[in-house]
């Protein structure tokens, strides 16, 4: 039982950093319909970024370092969304009257090539590198738990960060245009909506969490890799199907059982076999509902 | 083709509409046939047929991909069921391998029905995650189970003897995988003019208006994903004895990704596509051996190049009708028969007139 308890505060952290990349899936799922599998490796990207960025700068500034992550933290977010909005505008705009199975074939192709980039460029590689700025192990216990400051950080700028895009899209004009577009985009564009900026603006907010996450699981975990963002862009779309996929809410709570789910798998089962915890229980919830926990209708265009 | 049959009407052309395109599968064929003979060299002749092999399962995926417009994303888990019982049954139980292919199809259908029951209800992007789950939940079942030999999987494959027949050499590979890819090749054509390929290229087309027209389209995606199933699985069951030795990274994503690049680099639906994709796709890497770490990268940009500039692949079906059509004018000098549907303008220019 105590170790239940700990899996399960382990998964809620597992599932802060699925939430943050399965909300970014989820938007430009909602938007385009596409399944943006190249999203995970905005991640990678963004963590083999912040890892250069803060080797650079945080070295000998041991007193400020957390002022140093959290200004890196920022740049970083920025230039992962600039990433993603790049992707958009070279790849998936140019792609839009295209069939979205082309599309997304089109996207595993970025996903591939960002993977296989990051290998090919020497000081980055494939073998498993040491973020720069390790977590703190102090904090505190409530029964028989140990929890670091750090995780409570995490799920703190996690939750404020999906919370701040869930006003956003719910309570702003921007919101409401990223809604019209959504739901019909021909009409949107009628009521004078501007389109493709509603979508760059998608895809950079999404590439922006997806930086966040990644600056936060190297300091977290303490080590990158170029694979890192494949099985993370795989569990957050998972979890944002759970939740309902177009859904931020869902995106959130999606990671979050998901992240649980994993956690408890993985310590029942061990690590090795968490992949197909994931997916086994993605395969029972589609069975048995659908459209996800918190699932809205989306319209078909496949 | 309506036009076609009305344009036809009435000459008889020097090359019939089918002529060319059985003229050039027929060189292409006896090409085929000859390679062992132009080249003694045991690595060309393996290149060859691993591309033959990845051929096998580009056709199996059209199916799926192809023709019924379903995002498989994990292809070669169907290739790794017919590998591993194969060879289970056939190092464990000392079954002969042709024996161990029903039950591998066997596996690889029920496989199918159960991936395929819950999620070909959903959208079909649904479908892509699901496949692509599945197909990485039987890598990891393979390389953590003991009885499927963990990572190193299982080796000591025996000899695949057909009748008297040994086939061990590269040469006899060679011919067995151009048999099947040749039986691919035909079943496919043969299916895509059946009532279920019609049916597919409904569903592909629009989901709805097929069903409106009183198709079952969750019974015929079902067919769709069955089909690629036993595909991959007998293409899979006869690898084995190629490799003698099978372990999980051969049946991983990156597998199932090559085949779908395949598939698109050549044309989705194509079956003619699908053959020459599945060939790039291998003796291009193998020509790029020296830049072994970049090999992935090129391949990635080539994908997305080939998706913005050509989204429908390469050769996509009916890319060379056009063709035929032109060849088969030039070879004809008569003039263009009277046609009911309108001729185009030369044709009323030209044509004699009738009277003051």
């Amino acid at each position: 039982m105590e170790l239940f308890l700990t899996e399960i505060a382990n998964g809620l952290f597992l599932g802060a950093f699925f939430a943050l990349v399965a909300v970014g899936y989820s938007m430009v799922y909602g938007i385009l319909r596409l399944i943006n599998f190249a999203h995970g490796d905005f991640f990678m990207v963004a963590a083999f970024v912040s890892y250069t960025i803060l080797g650079a700068v945080a070295v000998g500034h041991a007193h400020l370092v957390w002022f140093t992550v959290i200004w890196v933290g920022l740049l970083v977010m920025f230039l992962t969304g600039l990433l993603a909005v790049l992707a958009n505008r070279l790849i998936y705009h140019p792609m839009r009257r295209a069939a979205l199975l082309s599309l997304m074939i089109a996207a595993l192709g970025l996903s591939s090539v960002l993977e296989n980039g990051v290998l090919n460029i020497p000081s980055w590689g494939s073998a498993f590198l040491t973020y720069p700025v390790t977590s703190p192990s102090n904090g505190f216990t409530i029964g028989p738990t140990h929890f670091t400051w750090f995780q409570l950080i995490i799920v703190v700028i996690s939750g404020l960060l999906s919370l701040g895009v869930y006003l956003l899209v719910s309570r702003t004009l921007l919101g409401k245009a990223m809604r019209a577009v959504s739901e019909d985009r021909v009409a949107a564009a009628l009521m004078g909506i501007n389109v493709d900026l509603v979508i760059a603006v998608v895809f950079f907010i999404g590439g922006a969490l997806a930086g966040a996450a990644a600056v936060m699981t190297g300091v977290y975990y303490g080590q990158i890799n170029y694979l890192m963002g494949w099985t993370v862009g795989l569990e957050a779309f998972t979890a944002a199907v759970l939740g309902g996929i177009g859904n931020i809410g869902g995106a959130v709570l999606g990671g979050v059982v998901l992240g649980i789910a994993q956690s408890v798998g993985t310590g029942l089962f061990g690590a090795e076999w968490a992949l197909v915890v994931t997916f086994v229980v993605l395969v029972l919830l589609l069975w048995l509902r659908p459209t996800g926990i918190l699932g809205e209708r989306v319209a078909r265009r496949m | 083709m309506p036009r076609n049959l009305v344009a036809d009407q009435g000459r008889r052309s020097v090359l019939s509409t089918k002529l060319p395109q059985r003229g050039a599968i027929l060189i292409l064929g006896v090409l085929a046939a000859l390679v062992p003979h132009m080249t003694g060299n045991e690595y060309y002749l393996s290149v060859a047929y691993q591309a033959e092999v990845l051929i096998c399962l580009a056709i199996g995926l059209n199916l799926v991909v192809g023709y019924c417009g379903l995002l498989d994303l994990g292809f070669a888990a169907f290739f790794a069921i017919g590998a591993y019982t194969t060879g289970l049954l056939s190092v464990d139980r000392h079954w002969t391998i042709l024996a161990t292919i029903l039950p591998g199809v066997a596996i690889a259908v029920v496989c199918a029905v159960i991936i395929g029951l819950p999620t070909l209800r959903l959208r079909s992007d649904y479908l892509a995650v699901v496949t692509l789950g599945f197909g990485l939940i039987i890598q990891t079942i393979a390389s953590n189970l003991t009885q499927t030999g963990g990572p190193t999987g299982i080796y000591g494959i025996p000899v695949l003897t057909v009748g008297s027949i040994v086939i061990q050499s590269a040469t006899s590979f060679y011919y067995l995988f151009l048999i099947l890819l040749v039986v691919f090749v035909f079943i496919s054509f043969r299916v895509r003019n059946s009532r279920i390929g019609r049916a597919w290229l409904c569903i592909r087309e629009d989901e709805d208006a097929a069903q409106a027209m009183g198709i079952k389209i969750h019974r015929y995606k079902m067919y769709a994903y069955m089909g690629g199933a036993v595909m991959g699985s007998v293409t899979g069951a006869l690898y084995a004895p190629a490799l003698t030795a099978i372990s999980p990274p051969s049946f991983g994503f990156s597998e199932s990704l090559l085949i779908l690049m395949a598939v698109a680099i050549g044309g989705m639906g194509s079956v003619w596509g699908a053959v020459l994709g599945g060939a790039i796709v291998v003796i291009l890497p193998e020509a790029f051996r020296q830049f072994s770490q970049a090999r992935l990268l090129i391949f990635g940009a080539m994908l997305i190049i080939i998706m913005m500039t050509r989204p429908r692949g390469l050769f996509p079906e009916g890319a060379f009708r056009g063709t035929v059509k032109r060849l088969r004018e030039r070879f004809n000098d008569r003039p263009p028969p009277r046609t009911l549907v309108a001729p185009p303008e030369a044709a009323v220019r030209d044509a004699p007139s009738e009277g003051p």
